[in-house]
C-alpha cells in the first residue's frame, strides 16, 4: 500500500545548511568533520572485493570517495534538485569529468559561444587533443545550434548565466533542442548558483559548477562538481556505449543497467575521477560546505549590491554602457524575468569612456575593489580583460571575445554598497 | 518509469520487519545487478533465498538455489522480484499463497493488477525500487557515493552494520 504520508519537503535555506550532513555516527560531532585520511580499512577480503566491484557502499581510497567530500556532493545534488553528484578539484576538472562518460575519441560536442574564456580555451585546445571536437554556436540562434549538431555530437554545453556577465541562455529551449537530438544538455551553473537558478527545473540533464566561486563564496578554496538529474534515458539510443555497454575495467558491468537513475554519477566517479584523478581535498570540501550554509544570505546581498552598482554606473558620465541583465535596458531583461526572479547574479561588464587607458587607470585607482582574476568572493573584484586575461589577443579578437579595450568586469561583493559606489566614483573620476 | 512515492517510514518499517527474503531471479552471474543486490542484502543481515529455476540445486554463497517459492521450507517475509513486469503477476500470486508479508518489485518493474491483488490479501507492495538502494539510502550509506538521499537528521543515524558471512 502506498503510504499517504508525503515525503518531507524542506525549504532551500534549510537544505543549504543540512542536506547531506548529519551528526557524526561515531562521535556525534555536529559540524561535518574533516576526514583527513587517504585510506579506509576493509573488514576482510570479501568486504574489499565487494567495494572494488561496486557491489557495496563504502570508502576505499581518497581519490574516489571521502566522507567530508561526500557530504558536499550530496548537499549540492540536493540543492540542484538532482539525483547525485561527484565533487572534484576545480570547475575545469568538473567539465572534463562531465564529458568523459559521453565522449569517445572522434566525437563532437556543441558549446555556447558565451562561456568563461578559460572554458573556451579548454574546449578548443586541450579537449581537441583528446579527439573531442567542439563546435561553438550562439545559443540565441536556435537554427545555428541545430545546424551544429551532427551524428557524432554527444552533448550540448551552455552557461546559464554567462561569464563575463550580462548574457542569459534560454535553458528550456536548449534542453528541447538537445532532446530532439537524443543528447543531454550540460549547464555550467557557476555564475547563477542553485539559489538563483536551477537548470534541472527547465530540462537540463547535467549541471557542473566551479565551486570556487559563489558556492564556496570566500575566495579560499578551489573546487568543482558534476551533478546528474537522473532523468536522461541512456538506453534510448546507442550513442553512449560507455553508459550502456559492458565496462572492461569493472568485469563487464553495465552502468546504466546496474545503477539506474544514478548510473552517470557512478560512471563519473568510478571511471573518470578514479582514472583521471582530480580529487577534491577534504579540507577544501569543508570550506566549501561552510560557505554553502550561507549561500542564500550571501546571494541575496550579492545581487542587491550588483543591481545598485549597475544602476549607479549606468548613469555615471564616465561610463559608456553597462551589460547587466537586471537593468531594463538589457536585451536579456525578459529572460532575466523568466529565469532569474531573484536577480541575475553579481558579475557583469561595463565600458569606460576613454578606452584602454581609461580601463587601466580605473583598475589601478580603486581602493576597495581588488584587481585580480576571480569571481564570486565576499570581496568585490575588478579586472580589465584587455590588459590581463585577453592581453595576447589582437584588437579584433578582443572585441569578439567581449574583452574590447574599454571593457571592465566586476564581481560585486558583500561590502557596504555606498562604499562600493564611492570607490568606483573616485576611481572613475581619476579617469 | 516515473518513481512511485513511498514514505521513508513505510520503507524503513518493511526493512526492519523483514528477516527472510526470497529473491526471484537472483542470478549466479556475478556481473548481474541481482547478484549485487543478493550479496549486499545478505551482508546487511537478511537471509536471502535465491529462486531461479534453471539454477535450482546450485550453491550461491552458501544458499541453495530453489526452483520456486513453493519449494522454500521456512516462512518468507518478503518476495523480491527481479523478473519482467509481465511475469510479476504469477510470482505475486505465489507470494500471496506462501504467506509472504511484502512483495517488492525491482527498479523498472511495475504491475498494478498484481499489486492490487497483493494489497487485497493484506500484503505490503513496493514497485520500481531496489531494496539494496533503499536500505543503503535509509541507513545513510547511499550518500557516501554522492547520491541525494533526501535524509535529514539531527541525531546520530544508526548504521546497519555489515555482518561477516562465513
Ligand atoms: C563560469 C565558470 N566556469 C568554470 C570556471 C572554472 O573554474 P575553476 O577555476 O574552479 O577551474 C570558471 C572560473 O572562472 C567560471 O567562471
Amino acid at each position: 500500500m502506498i503510504d499517504s504520508e508525503a515525503p518531507l519537503e524542506f525549504g532551500f535555506e534549510t537544505r543549504a545548511v543540512h542536506a547531506g550532513a548529519a551528526p557524526d555516527p561515531a562521535t556525534g560531532a555536529r559540524t561535518t568533520p574533516i576526514y583527513q585520511s587517504v585510506g579506509f580499512v576493509f573488514d576482510d577480503v570479501d568486504h574489499a572485493q565487494s567495494l572494488f566491484n561496486l557491489q557495496d557502499f563504502g570508502f576505499i581510497y581518497g581519490r574516489i570517495t571521502n566522507p567530508t567530500v561526500s557530504v558536499l556532493e550530496e548537499r549540492v545534488a540536493n540543492l540542484e534538485g538532482g539525483r547525485g553528484a561527484v565533487a572534484c578539484a576545480s570547475g575545469h576538472a568538473a567539465q572534463q569529468l562531465a564529458l568523459y562518460p559521453l565522449m569517445q575519441s572522434g566525437d563532437e560536442f556543441v558549446a555556447s559561444r558565451y562561456l568563461y574564456g578559460g572554458s573556451i580555451t579548454q574546449f578548443t585546445h586541450t579537449f581537441r587533443r583528446f579527439g573531442w571536437q567542439v563546435a561553438f554556436a550562439d545559443p540565441g540562434d536556435e537554427a545555428a545550434v541545430r545546424a551544429a549538431i551532427t551524428e557524432r555530437t554527444k552533448c550540448l554545453f551552455v552557461e546559464s548565466l554567462a561569464n563575463p556577465g550580462g548574457i542569459i541562455v534560454d535553458v528550456e529551449r536548449m534542453a528541447a533542442i538537445a532532446h530532439e537530438h537524443g543528447i543531454p544538455l550540460i549547464v555550467d551553473n557557476t555564475m547563477a548558483t542553485p539559489w538563483l537558478h536551477r537548470p534541472f527545473e527547465y530540462g537540463a540533464d547535467i549541471v557542473v559548477h566551479s565551486l570556487t566561486k559563489f558556492m564556496g563564496g570566500h575566495g579560499s578554496s578551489l573546487g568543482g562538481v558534476v551533478v546528474e538529474s537522473g532523468k536522461f534515458d541512456w538506453f534510448a539510443s546507442d550513442r553512449f556505449p560507455a553508459m550502456t555497454e559492458p565496462t572492461p575495467s569493472y568485469h563487464g558491468l553495465r552502468f546504466a543497467e546496474t545503477f539506474g537513475d544514478f548510473a552517470y554519477t557512478m560512471k563519473v566517479r568510478a571511471d573518470a575521477l578514479r582514472d583521471l584523478g582530480p580529487a577534491l581535498a577534504p579540507q577544501n570540501a569543508f570550506h566549501i560546505l561552510t560557505g554553502i550554509e550561507t549561500l542564500p544570505l550571501r546571494m541575496e546581498r550579492h545581487v542587491a549590491n550588483a543591481q545598485a552598482v549597475a544602476e549607479y554606473l549606468e548613469q555615471h558620465p564616465a561610463v559608456a554602457w553597462v551589460s547587466y541583465a537586471g537593468l531594463p535596458s538589457s536585451p536579456y531583461a525578459d529572460l532575466a524575468e523568466k529565469y532569474f526572479s531573484k536577480g541575475p547574479g553579481a558579475v557583469f561588464t561595463f565600458g569606460v569612456r576613454g578606452g584602454y587607458e581609461a580601463g587601466v587607470r580605473l583598475v589601478e585607482h580603486v581602493q576597495i575593489f581588488s584587481h585580480l582574476a576571480n569571481i564570486g568572493d565576499t570581496r568585490s573584484l575588478i579586472i580589465h580583460p584587455a590588459s590581463t586575461t585577453h592581453n595576447q589577443l589582437t584588437d579584433d579578437q578582443k572585441i569578439a571575445a567581449g574583452a574590447g579595450p574599454d571593457v571592465v568586469r566586476l564581481s560585486v561583493g558583500l561590502e557596504t554598497v555606498d562604499d562600493l559606489l564611492r570607490d568606483l566614483d573616485q576611481a572613475l573620476g581619476g579617469v | 518509469m516515473e518513481p512511485i512515492p513511498y514514505s521513508d517510514s513505510y520503507l524503513r518499517g518493511i526493512l526492519e520487519r523483514t528477516r527472510v527474503i526470497a529473491m526471484v531471479g537472483a542470478s549466479t552471474n556475478v556481473r548481474r545487478p541481482s547478484y549485487f543486490a543478493y550479496k549486499y542484502l545478505r551482508e546487511r543481515g537478511f537471509r536471502v533465498i535465491p529462486v531461479n529455476p534453471p539454477a535450482a540445486g546450485t550453491d550461491l554463497l552458501g544458499e541453495t538455489v530453489v526452483a520456486d517459492l513453493e519449494s522454500i521450507d521456512v516462512p518468507v517475509d518478503m518476495v523480491d522480484i527481479f523478473r519482467r513486469s509481465e511475469e510479476a503477476g504469477v510470482i505475486t500470486d505465489s507470494a500471496i499463497r506462501i504467506g509472504a508479508k511484502t512483495v517488492w518489485m525491482q527498479l523498472g518493474i511495475r504491475n498494478d493488477e498484481a499489486a492490487a491483488r497483493a494489497e487485497a490479501a493484506g500484503l505490503n507492495v513496493i514497485m520500481n525500487r531496489c531494496p539494496k538502494i533503499e536500505c543503503g539510502r535509509l541507513y545513510g550509506e547511499l550518500g557516501w557515493g554522492g547520491i541525494n538521499s533526501g535524509l535529514f537528521s539531527n541525531r546520530r543515524r544508526p548504521l546497519r552494520t555489515r555482518t561477516k558471512l562465513t
